[in-house]
């Protein structure tokens, strides 16, 4: 089957092509070179006018595992309002703020996203995790494994083990997860909080190991960089929500001594003590500082107004968040000496000061920002807002007009807390191709994705332009999966089953036998039943596991 | 019948309990007959050990064969309007087909422990909670709090694994934990005495008067003044003695099991078990834990809860999910005569048969169970003993994979529900 795509206006970032027309041909799923003459192409679509992009890529969002289960089952009034109907195609579920996974799948895809990943996907949780993304049809999906506050690794930092002990560990977790990364949460401050420690900061010891979050930090982004793992440590920092944490986030930045960070939802960790109410926007700052230092990329972690679901490994601060929530009921859990779990609802305020300043902190760091190969368009679904409203982030980020309209809305004294209202800058097709598929792969290191070059997977969205943002990125046109038409005008035409994308570092395997060790001595479950096989994933026909290339294990430390 | 060789089995995971301990030892004879080596209990004995006869599917009490019991089965479901997807005796794979069977006949689902499972779902949904997991327990609890259980009718080895462990991660001197058992009446706790003959403290009352005096302890520790000095019998300064020890330990765990706390709105002690468990935490640590768990109850409420958003008690028959965990119970629906047939499922315990009904129903359940009246009996291979599955475990957080031990000729529930769908 070759298909031709004929005439559209193609943004692929990944190979400087910036709105030029070109044609794309894909054959076998996959994006070829321009066939023969005498070659026959099987369908062609007629894109003259259209804006064509890669499938869109979202790097972060909390799509599987047991703290999204737990947010679904605590919060069926959510999804009564928002049913989602069985038809001939598609499955019968639920949406908003913590979607069933099939409804996630669909509404995915049905907005040109190809590829979606699980940022916390907790060790001893993976299998749940999988589970859960095995039953999200359409698109790719993948998980970062979250570490840094288990038991083992923890104690591993307290006998001071060689670097290589360390990175042997790490790859071996991302190997026994299933994972394409490794996130650290409140670096040693889920640990923490199970000896009774309310807060950590970056230098502050844990009070059993007397070790801290600065050297969880600085072991573990070495490991993966040693490791060549495409994707740098992806950090959710200490002290999150908490009035002046821009100091915490502006050291967390040095922490790595010079190894790559990801910081994650960065905009709930900019937060100064300026004003009557000692609550301020640090994002000049927090800008200022990823502008200057190249190692370190985030995401924003945008807030939208409505209701939605706060759902976190970092059970410490999500414990001192709980009588925050609305409705107000909270899950908050210890997990297996491993890690834990909170989950709050939330209902984010125009009206209220703190809401309406965090939602003016994520766009400034997102206008501020200078390079957007190292900032990602993210709501930390469904941490800010769910996913669903990407379209209307994208219309704030490339409108300043209703960006503008928007924010003369919002509770007044948060309006003069802001400088939002100054900045002119308004985000290109281009920055937010960058954003949402050429820099997010490369982030995440999928070689084959969000991008138009041959040999790329042919996930590929197509949109009629819009001065509209919002309506234009709500509804493309077609969306082709591994180069199948699985959306048309906004809808599933069909439902297929995505890659889970995993790394394989290398590693001494001898590990294994501490490991196993220490898991007879411990735990509550054999060694083995904690990894995740390969043919789990691919039960009942579900997709299967595709693995993306390391750069190779670095020169060992001495 | 083609078989694997006669051998021995470790590392074995059991499903029979919420627990899942994978230690199991069995042997296995020539002809698949499986018997227990070591680190068995009375549950996993049972479940291991149940001589299967090979049973036949029948049709209205004959034996007929399986197509053709596939093809009556879809003719009922086809037929009904609202069917009625009960029993759920099954594991994370078997519920993933079942799911799919629903939302294409527009069924309700109710699974045989619902009942149960509601008095904690429900708090979870109204207020939420604090609770722990096993592993936690083993390596951190100082203070068991047990309230209106045994644990151990239920969860055999919850003691031997989880509180009597000799190592553990923080070098606890794990015999000096306490236990408290708080509740019921003539309640066995010789589990709870430590291997160095230390004696639990034991606080009965009527299992009927928990809702009191969980109540008490809660204003207890939550600081307010008390008028009474007895409540069901238990002197009020044994609960704040008891309430002290709560606060002073550093890693308490309160622990019950929604299946004993049998009395109406029993939802409402849980949930003052939970708040007493959150109020601790704003000094010192103490975490909940539902214990319990049968028949992959909480697997199914998992997977449920991804696929549909909503726990048991769903139904798909206006093309979309809803949830009622009252309207949608098997006894309402049958009783009300809301469902016009019946899809029972248990394929794990053969004496969980289906309620006495008069609708077209069909069975499709371990090979032993004894079905005389059902219009279809499809009998079904078990996971984690003749095919492989998933399981939650009852702490919620972790899952296991359960194993295939010897072959059957009986197909599992995964295959016999898709030919059934495949049949509609």
């Amino acid at each position: 089957m070759l298909i031709k795509l004929s005439g559209g206006r193609v943004y692929d970032p990944a190979h400087q092509i910036d709105g030029k027309v070109l044609d794309i041909y894909i054959r076998d799923g996959r994006i070829v070179s321009r066939p023969r003459d005498d070659e026959t192409i099987d369908q062609t679509y007629n894109l003259s006018g259209k804006v064509v992009m890669a499938g869109a890529i979202d790097m972060h969002t909390h799509i599987g595992g047991g703290k999204v289960n737990i947010a679904r089952m605590m919060l069926p009034e959510d999804h009564r309002a928002d049913p989602s109907h069985h038809s001939a195609l598609c499955r019968s579920g639920c949406g908003h703020a913590a979607p069933s996974t099939f409804t996630t799948g669909y509404r995915y895809a049905e907005m040109g996203y190809t590829a979606a990943f699980e940022p916390a996907l907790s060790p001893v949780n993976a299998r749940q995790s999988h589970l859960e993304m095995g039953d999200t049809p359409i698109i790719d999906k993948g998980g970062y494994a979250m570490i840094g506050s288990d038991d083992f690794f923890l104690r591993m930092l307290a006998a001071k083990k060689d670097q290589n002990a360390i990175n042997d560990y790490v790859a071996w977790i991302m190997h026994a997860s299933q994972a394409i990364g490794i996130k650290v949460v409140n670096p040693g401050g889920i640990n923490a909080f199970k000896f009774n420690q309310r807060a950590l900061d970056l230098d502050e010891q844990n009070v059993h190991y007397q070790v801290t979050p600065r050297e969880v930090l600085k072991a573990l982004s070495r490991a993966v960089h040693e490791l060549g793992v495409p994707h740098p440590l992806h950090v959710h920092g200490n002290n999150l929500g908490v009035p002046g944490n821009m100091e915490t986030t502006l050291k967390t930045m040095g922490a790595s001594e010079g190894y790559p960070l990801h910081l994650t939802h960065i905009q709930f960790h900019s937060y100064g003590t300026e004003g009557d109410r000692k609550f301020s926007s640090g994002a000049a700052a927090i800008a200022e500082a990823l502008n200057k230092n190249k190692n370190i990329s985030a995401d924003v972690g945008q807030i939208l107004f409505n209701q939605t679901v706060t759902a976190s490994g970092d059970n410490m601060r999500q414990f001192a968040n709980s009588t925050l929530g609305s409705p107000r009921k909270s899950v908050i859990m210890d997990i297996e000496c491993d890690s834990g779990c909170g989950v709050v609802p939330f209902k984010y305020k125009d009206q209220n000061f703190v809401n309406a300043l965090q939602w003016a902190i994520g766009l400034e760091i997102f206008l501020l920002t200078d390079d957007p190969w190292r900032i990602f368009l993210t709501t930390d679904h469904p941490n800010g807002a769910p996913f669903t409203s990407y379209p209307h982030l994208i219309k704030l980020l490339m409108d300043r007009t209703f960006r503008n309209e928007m924010f003369a809305k919002l509770n007044l004294d948060a309006q003069a807390m802001s400088t939002l209202a100054s900045i002119d800058r308004e985000y290109s097709l281009y920055d937010i191709a960058i954003m949402t598929r050429a820099g997010a792969a490369k982030l995440v290191g999928l070689h084959d994705r969000g991008h138009l070059g041959v040999g790329a997977g042919a996930d590929i969205t197509v949109y009629t332009d819009n001065a509209d943002r919002e309506k234009m990125f709500a509804k493309p046109d077609y969306v082709f999966k591994d180069g199948e038409l699985v959306v048309k005008d906004g809808h599933v035409v069909k439902v297929t089953w995505g890659h889970t994308h995993t790394v394989k570092p290398d590693f001494d395997k001898a590990i294994e036998k501490d490991i196993k060790q220490y898991f007879d001595k411990y735990h509550t479950m054999n060694m083995e039943n904690f990894k995740v096989s390969n043919d789990e994933i691919a039960e009942g026909g579900r997709g299967g596991i595709a693995v993306q290339a390391c750069e190779g294990r670095r020169e060992k430390s001495l | 019948m083609e078989n694997f060789s006669a051998s021995s089995l470790e590392s074995v995971t059991c499903p029979a309990c919420g627990l899942l301990c994978d230690d199991i030892y069995l042997a296995r004879n020539a002809v698949g007959q499986l018997k227990m080596i070591d680190n068995g209990c009375t549950k996993s004995m049972t479940f291991f050990e149940r001589t299967t006869q090979t049973a036949s599917p029948l049709i209205d009490g004959k034996p007929s064969s399986l197509v053709d019991a596939i093809k009556k089965a879809a003719a009922i479901l086809r037929n009904a309007n609202q069917p009625l997807i009960a029993g759920l005796g099954t594991e994370v794979q078997g519920m993933r087909s079942i799911l799919s069977l629903a939302d294409k006949v527009g069924a309700s689902l109710d699974h045989m422990n619902a009942n149960s499972s509601f008095r904690n779902t429900l708090v979870l949904q109204n207020s939420g909670w604090q609770v722990t997991t096993l592993t936690e327990v083993r390596n951190r609890v100082d203070l068991l709090l047990i309230i209106g259980t045994d644990i151990v009718s239920h969860n055999p080895r919850f003691f031997e694994r989880n509180v009597w462990n000799t190592a553990s991660m923080f070098d606890q001197d794990t015999s000096a934990r306490e236990i408290v058992y708080l509740g019921g009446q003539a309640v066995e706790t010789t589990a709870g005495i430590s291997p160095a003959g230390k004696k639990p403290t034991v606080m009965p009352c009527d299992l009927s008067c928990l809702p009191e005096v969980i109540a008490t302890l809660r204003a207890i520790i939550s600081g307010k003044t008390l008028h009474i000095t007895e409540v069901a019998g238990i002197k009020t300064s044994d609960l704040q003695n008891l309430a002290e020890r709560l606060k002073s330990a550093k890693y308490s765990v309160v622990t019950w099991v929604s299946s004993d706390l049998n009395f109406k709105h029993a939802e409402l002690t849980i949930q003052n078990i939970a708040e007493l468990v959150i109020k601790l935490n704003e000094k010192t640590r103490s975490s909940g834990l539902p214990l319990g768990g049968a028949d992959g109850d909480y697997s199914v409420n998992q997977v449920s809860t991804w696929t549909s958003g909503y726990p048991i008690r769903n139904r798909f028959s206006r093309q979309y999910p809803e949830y009622d965990p009252y309207h949608f119970s098997t006894e309402k629906l049958l009783n009300d005569g809301e469902a016009d047939a019946l899809l029972w499922i248990s394929e794990f315990n053969p004496e969980k048969t289906p309620p006495k009904t008069n609708l077209p129903n069909i069975v499709i359940g371990h090979g032993n169970m004894s079905v005389i009246d059902a219009n279809v009996f499809i009998p079904v291979s078990t996971a984690g003993i003749e095919h492989t599955g998933t399981m939650f475990r009852i702490d919620s957080s972790v899952s296991l994979p359960i194993g295939k031990l010897r072959e059957s000729t009986l197909p599992s529930l995964t295959e016999v529900i898709a030919a059934i769908e495949a049949a509609l």
